[in-house]
């Protein structure tokens, strides 16, 4: 059981200049999202939500079905389906074949699949070389950090401080206009694209029904890492499945919006298998590696199964208040956000990290945004239910039972409940209605010194409102 | 709440016997504390009249989520369903059963208002509030640019979280202040208890109203 990362979220808090690119970030992607689903721009956006939600239900319910159809149809194409449990297989996966296909160098696309499983790390160990080629992801592997929004990896970090990483790591002349960064990391990168023996990417999405493996992106980089290295892997939750061809078409039109507020992102790429006789480009070898790592336990639980349906557009990141207060790095894991909030407990049993689906406070702004309709508070009520359960299981949380305990059996007893009311008015007789910055000793109790940390406390009523309804009831001369 | 709906010809029933809706329990995972606090609900207001609620909270809690304490429990089940059809957020019964906006009321303030996230969210209630206020005499309202955005507050998040959670009033207060209001109003009254906390606190120059207190200044 994990505590709650105190020092860390102060620590971001109290980062006058990181709040400052957090706010204004997320700030600008509601806005330009905001734009590009307004009427004018188009037709039935919330439609098109509805219709992606229902999309996913079908696919995620008949999950069996469409995966063995997609294997038929990518083993058909000239491609190898690779299945594996978990983590440790997919690893095991990339670093065999590395070794016996002699790779040294690999180029990789973004992937929030690949950052799940730290494969970079673990390559590297395995002595190959691995470069991310998007643009903020190869800033963080510079700077040694991880995504810090599913989306915009790099959204923490302003022109100087990538200025700083490019001088630093990559020694070159400094410069701080990200055009001329940009100019800085191409130049590298194109050397590494041409040079690289194996290329990954990771999945928006896996059509079924014609087996291609469909990649979104701005930079142009996840169409090279997939065409110029001599083979190719791509790693894909299990979960990013799709029917048909044709459901695409919905996805996209709510993806880029809900991203970036792009109708579409600059690229689409489909990844069919690799090339075939008298084609002049792809690479020589194709492998889909379809990863559970703790996937499939989520589709017992029908309500909560609704996490699958996931595209990690990362709105809910943008629109989430708490998200854009403490940032990406103090969840504990690589998905921030209400979506990580919801899948971290999944994937890792709902006792690791046991604060985690408590620190919200159940807005809905994520849900309200969510392109495929995530009931997120939803799902958080569900964990925090599941999380007191099996606290109660181990004995652990005994003060908050009691404390919960009894505000049931008061708020079953209206007279207890009256008096204890009156006890508490009875406490603060001089009050007079001004609000409390301190309290007597024997009341100083956790909670109530975290409320007092920031916000003075409401005095108790001289008289309750039941007092009060007596009198006027009397006054009118009723009963 | 009260001095409104007679107003309006309504008899009012006030069950001694009420407490709590058992949100706070519910929503920290305690389902089973919250069922009795639920069960007590349910008996209190056995009838059939509609039970006017001066919170959007309270009301999303009886007719959203009593279903999910129940839900394994048909014959509660059946009561659930009889209840949330008869529980009525305070503005939404005047726009909507009593269909009424203006209450002759009068309150030479500018305000802005707050969209508490139940209302807003579980109960999609925003233009009817702002009806309410638009004919009430002397009352300018001055829309902030953070209007749908949380005050913070979520119950135990707030003692839990208590720097996220003032972190989240401080970004709200910042957007209500740029308004040069002097009121806020809502229909909750615990986000009204969180942002009047670090009003307080601060020394700011603001004041929390809740939206029946407006509608019944005269
Ligand atoms: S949960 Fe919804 S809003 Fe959040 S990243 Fe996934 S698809 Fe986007």
């Amino acid at each position: 059981m994990n505590p709650i990362p105190v020092d860390a979220i102060k620590s971001t808090l109290s980062d006058a200049r990181l709040q400052n690119a957090i706010y204004s970030s997320t700030a600008r992607l509601m806005d330009k999202r905001a734009h590009a689903i307004a009427p004018d721009a188009i037709d039935d956006f919330q439609g098109l939500r509805t219709q992606a939600n229902a999309i996913k239900r079908h696919a995620i319910d008949n999950l069996d079905y469409y995966l063995e159809q997609l294997e038929q149809n990518v083993i058909a194409r000239g491609g190898k389906v690779v299945w594996c449990r978990d983590a440790g297989e997919a690893i095991q996966f990339v670093l065999q074949l590395s070794r016996e296909k002699g790779v040294k160098r690999i180029v990789k696309s973004k992937s929030m699949t690949t950052e799940e499983i730290d494969l970079n790390e673990h390559l590297e160990h395995g002595g190959i070389e691995v470069v991310e080629t998007d643009l903020g992801e190869y800033i963080l592997q510079l700077a040694h950090e991880k995504p810090y929004h599913i989306v915009a990896p790099a959204l923490h970090k302003t022109r100087y401080d990538v200025a700083d990483i490019f001088t630093e790591t990559l020694k070159v002349e400094r410069v701080e206009e990200p055009e001329q960064q940009t100019q800085v990391a191409r130049r590298v990168l194109r050397e590494k694209f041409i040079t690289a023996d194996l290329g990954i990417t990771g999945a928006n999405f896996l059509i079924a029904d014609s087996g291609a493996i469909v990649l979104v992106e701005n930079e142009g980089n996840a169409r090279l890492s997939s065409s110029a290295p001599r083979i190719q892997i791509a790693i894909a939750g299990l979960e990013k499945i799709i029917p048909r061809a044709q459901d695409l078409a919905t996805f996209l039109k709510v993806l880029g919006r809900s991203a970036t507020g792009q109708p579409l992102t600059v690229y689409t790429s489909f990844l069919s298998g690799p090339r075939r006789p008298g084609e002049i480009d792809g690479p020589e070898e194709f492998y889909l590696v379809l990863m559970d790592n703790g996937r499939t336990r989520l589709l017992a639980d029908e309500g909560k199964r609704q996490s699958l349906y996931c595209i990690r557009c990362g709105a809910c990141l943008n629109h989430c208040p708490v998200y854009r207060k403490i940032g990406g790095h103090n969840y504990p894991w690589v998905y921030s956000g209400p979506i990580g909030a919801i899948i971290s407990p999944q994937f890792h049993g709902v006792t690791q990290d046991p604060w985690l689906p408590f620190a919200s406070s159940l807005c809905g702004a994520c849900s309200e945004v969510c392109p495929v309709k995530i009931d997120i508070p939803q799902v958080l009520l569900e964990l925090r239910a599941d999380i007191t359960h099996a606290k109660r299981k181990e004995g652990a949380g005994q003060w908050e039972r009691r404390a919960f305990r009894l505000f049931s059996y008061v708020m079953r007893r209206p007279r207890l409940y009256e008096m204890a009311a009156a006890m508490a008015s009875s406490v603060f007789p001089g009050s007079r209605g001004a609000w409390l910055r301190s309290l007597p000793r024997l009341l100083r109790l956790p909670p109530v010194m975290g409320w007092l940390s920031h916000r003075d406390l409401p005095p108790p009523p001289e008289r309750s409102f039941r007092a009060l309804w007596r009198e006027r009831q009397r006054a009118k001369g009723g009963n | 709440m009260a001095d409104v709906l007679e107003r309006l010809g309504y008899q009012i029933d006030f069950p001694e016997a009420q407490t709590c809706c058992g949100q706070p329990a519910f929503n920290s995972g305690f389902w089973e504390e919250a069922r009795g606090v639920a069960r007590h609900f349910l008996d209190t207001f056995e009838g059939d009249g509609p039970i006017v609620v001066p919170s959007g909270s309270c009301s999303a809690m009886c007719s959203h989520h009593y279903a999910d304490l129940f839900q394994d429990d048909p014959a509660q089940m059946a009561r659930v369903k009889a209840i949330s059809s008869r529980v009525y957020e305070f503005s939404r019964f005047l726009t909507e059963v009593v269909q009424v906006d203006d209450l002759g009321a009068s309150f030479p303030h500018t305000v802005t208002y707050h969209d508490s996230c139940h209302a807003l969210r579980e109960l999609k209630i925003k233009a009817g509030p702002r009806q309410l206020l638009s004919k009430v005499r002397g009352l300018t309202l001055k829309e902030m640019d953070a209007a749908e955005e949380c005050c913070g507050f979520g119950g135990t998040f707030s003692v839990k979280f208590p720097n996220v959670s003032g972190g989240m009033a401080q970004t709200k207060l910042d957007s209500i202040l740029r308004t040069g209001a002097s009121h806020i109003v809502s229909i909750d009254s615990s986000c009204l208890m969180q942002l009047q906390g670090v009003i307080s606190r601060q020394e700011l120059p603001l004041k929390t109203i809740h939206l029946a207190e407006v509608l019944a200044s005269r």
